[in-house]
């Protein structure tokens, strides 16, 4: 037999199915409790997480998987680590796998940071004489030696996220399944974090890795798959596929609303607008006037549109509509850049961008309107709605308007404002 | 900031022995030993959790430990008062509060673990969705919980049966043998609660309806001989619950130094060992899915 290079990891025309029950189909002339029994015995609908993969991976390769939300990962990485089974294929697993999917799994917060060491540690498959060997370190890691003995529902979430690591860092896994879970703490940590994996790596242990953050994957993974719809599109260098997600998002069919992109285009015959003035062109694009269909919350947004006047001599003033994933009419924005306020606009094609602030918007898809008026006295050329959508996401890097905190955070914008506190020394003569 | 070194990752053996291989969930008997040997190499979290669980459920009450000999006590008390004093149940000549002790020590473990043992997995969503290890560690540690309470009881029971000058002659080593019935039904009970649970939460709200009307049709404030006339179809009934057998006898052995029961205690025995697998089986095959519809 020759020597072949081992595999850690195989996947065999694995699929996964999901049960969606009927329920909330609202007859109302239906009592509640028939409703229940009949939603027993009709056939759910079935949803396909993941649909016929395989791959393999070799000991200590650094896998990353990539693809929009709902293509897949998450159950890719659920099945890897055991906590639900494929509904068909099989999955071969030669070593010990360890996965992190959420930092502190298995906290209990009436225990103390030391109590729950143990918890975790025996839980996520450390032998107790293994913690105890490592307790200091892991103490030493998470920075938190003065609170280890008080209950960790006293501690602050960085206290918390810094322990749950710690122990993690410390599972010496063969296999070591990765999701997301390195964008909690602040800077210095998240460094910390990554020196821990690469560590892993140089010790030639397999990593699996699962991102939005197509930097960190780049810099760590030496191989990348694509998803799309629970099947794996393309598998290569991580250059090669990112590039290949990249153009996928450009195309829109990553989007959350999938008849809208980040850009849209009218051909001469079908653009929209009247006699004056039509649209040919909407797209979203970021500083460097890339199309985007993602944005980093903390970076300006550019809407940027394209029209081609018809007849001069008119007053255009283009506008943009902004509405959240529900709906709401977020805001509008109107171009009253003093260049061109109150200047007719003779015959010709024009662009227009208008910039969103960044530490603006709120995490989630945006929707966007786009039309072309003239104010006084008011005529609206042409108005186009749900022409683009972005997606803006929080990397959760402490400098957004999220500082430390990463729960959840409501409102449908996320200015990010100034503050201002002093000590205040007539406190008492208030009363 | 200088980097710390104290984590050095050791290399990689070549030649790791343990390979595992995930299919879709297929049941046979043949896989029950697999998954039991698989459960030994989880004893450290077993050991962990099982101990979390005892020093949780006393942590923030005042009378810590003594909780678990206050309960059974209070209960005596009362059934004492309304069975002997009010109802006049005759004990073969045994002072009634021993008497409803000793059947309450077993059944208080039975109980209690039924109830925290059912709600086990549902209470762990969080984890079970995070992590894997084998979900019937979760019920287990209820259990294991319980026999902790069961031995301080124990200790009580022996303490009031000293002070009574109750008799005691060999018979009482046959009580481990009531003991590991009971442990193993319930054990049954509880992965088949547990696991029915994750899809209907009526199991847990019907649960203190349930324990109180078992508790009634098990030998408890009353003693065995007291339903000794009942109408046929009822007196089967009555036998076909495995806790007669494992109450009744261990009263008998324990406290009137008799021989056990073999005729009532078989019928335990058979329901404990047909449902044991099948209760594993069916806990196994909920299992694979749990994490997708908790």
């Amino acid at each position: 037999m020759r020597a072949e290079r081992m595999i850690d990891l195989r996947f065999d025309r694995v699929s996964k199915r999901y049960l969606i029950p009927h329920e909330t189909e609202d007859r109302g002339s239906l009592h509640p409790w028939r409703r229940r029994l009949r939603s027993l015995w009709r056939p759910p609908r079935e949803f396909w997480a993941v649909r016929e993969v395989s791959f393999a991976i070799e000991r200590g390769e650094a896998l990353g998987i990539i693809g929009h939300n709902g293509a897949g990962k998450s159950t890719i990485l659920k099945l890897l680590a055991g906590i639900t089974t494929p509904s068909a294929g099989e999955i071969t697993i030669n070593g010990r796998a360890a996965a992190l999917i959420e930092v502190g799994s298995g906290f209990h917060p009436e225990l103390t940071g030391r109590e729950n060491v143990y918890l975790s540690g025996s839980i996520l498959g450390m032998a107790r004489s293994e913690i105890g060997r490592k307790l200091e370190s892991i103490i030493d890691f998470a920075e938190i030696l003065e609170f280890i003995d008080i209950p960790v529902k006293r501690y602050s979430s960085g206290m918390y996220v810094r322990l749950g690591f710690a122990i993690a860092a410390h599972l010496e896994p063969e296999i070591l399944l990765l999701d997301e879970v390195l964008a909690v703490g602040d800077m210095a940590f998240q460094r910390k974090c990554l020196d821990r994996v690469r560590a892993l790596r140089q010790a030639g242990r397999t990593i699996i890795f699962i991102s939005h953050d197509l930097n960190a994957v780049e810099a760590l993974c030496d191989r990348v798959l694509l998803m799309q719809r629970g099947e794996v599109i393309a598998d290569g260098p991580p250059g090669e596929v990112i590039g290949q997600y990249k153009a996928l998002a450009t195309k829109g069919t990553t989007s959350l609303f999938p008849s809208m992109g980040p850009m849209r285009e009218w051909r001469d015959v079908d653009a929209p607008g009247d006699r004056v003035v039509r649209l040919r062109r909407v797209r979203v694009c970021g500083e460097d006037g890339a199309t985007m269909s993602a944005v980093d919350i903390r970076n300006p947004v550019g809407i940027e549109i394209t029209y081609d006047v018809l007849e001069g001599g008119h007053v255009l003033v283009p506008n943009v509509h902004f509405f959240n994933e529900a709906r709401l009419h977020l805001f509008v924005v109107l171009d009253l850049e003093p260049e061109w306020r109150g200047r007719p606009k003779s015959a010709g094609r024009y662009v227009s961008t208008a910039w969103i602030p960044g530490n603006f918007l709120s995490e989630g898809s945006v929707i966007m309107g786009t039309g072309i008026s003239t104010l006084a006295p008011y005529e609206s050329h042409t108005y186009e709605k749900d022409v683009v959508t972005v997606r803006v996401f929080d990397p959760m890097s402490v400098n957004s308007a999220r500082g430390d905190y990463t729960g959840p955070f409501g409102g449908v914008v996320r200015p990010l404002v100034s503050w201002n506190t002093y000590v205040s020394c007539d406190g008492s003569s208030t009363r | 900031m200088p980097s710390d070194t104290s984590i050095v990752y050791t290399p990689r053996s070549e030649g790791s022995p343990s390979i595992r291989v995930i299919r879709p969930p297929s049941l046979s008997l043949a896989d029950l030993a697999g998954h039991v040997r698989s459960l030994t190499r989880y004893a450290g979290l077993i050991y962990t959790l099982s101990e979390h669980r005892i020093r949780v459920r006393y942590k923030q009450s005042m009378l810590g430990v003594t909780w678990a000999i206050v309960q059974p006590v209070g209960l005596m008390a009362i059934y004492t008062m309304i069975f002997s004093f009010v109802a006049h149940i005759q004990t073969n000549g045994i002072p009634y509060p021993i008497f409803v002790f000793t059947g309450l020590v077993p059944w208080t473990y039975f109980s209690t673990a039924l109830t925290t043992g059912t709600s086990a997995l549902v209470s762990h969503s969080n984890l079970i969705t995070k992590v894997y290890f084998p979900r019937e560690i979760l019920p287990l540690t209820y259990v294991i919980a319980g026999v902790f309470d069961f031995l301080i009881g124990s200790s009580l029971l022996a303490a009031l049966m000293v002070i009574s000058r109750v008799p005691v002659n060999a018979n009482i080593l046959y009580a481990p043998l009531m003991m590991a019935i009971l442990t193993m039904f319930v054990v049954a009970m509880v992965l088949i609660l547990s696991a029915t649970q994750v899809k209907f939460r009526d199991v847990g709200l019907g649960m203190p309806l349930l324990l109180q009307i078992w508790m009634f049709a098990t030998p408890i404030v009353y003693p065995l001989s007291a339903v000794a006339r009942l109408p046929r179809p009822l007196g089967w009934l009555y036998r076909a619950n495995p806790m007669v057998g494992v109450i009744e006898n261990f009263r008998r052995t324990v406290l009137e130094g008799m021989a056990p029961d073999f005729a009532i205690l078989g019928v335990s025995m058979a329901v404990t060992t047909v449902l044991l697998p099948v209760a594993y089986l069916y806990f196994k095959r909920v299992e694979s899915t749990a994490a997708d519809v908790i």
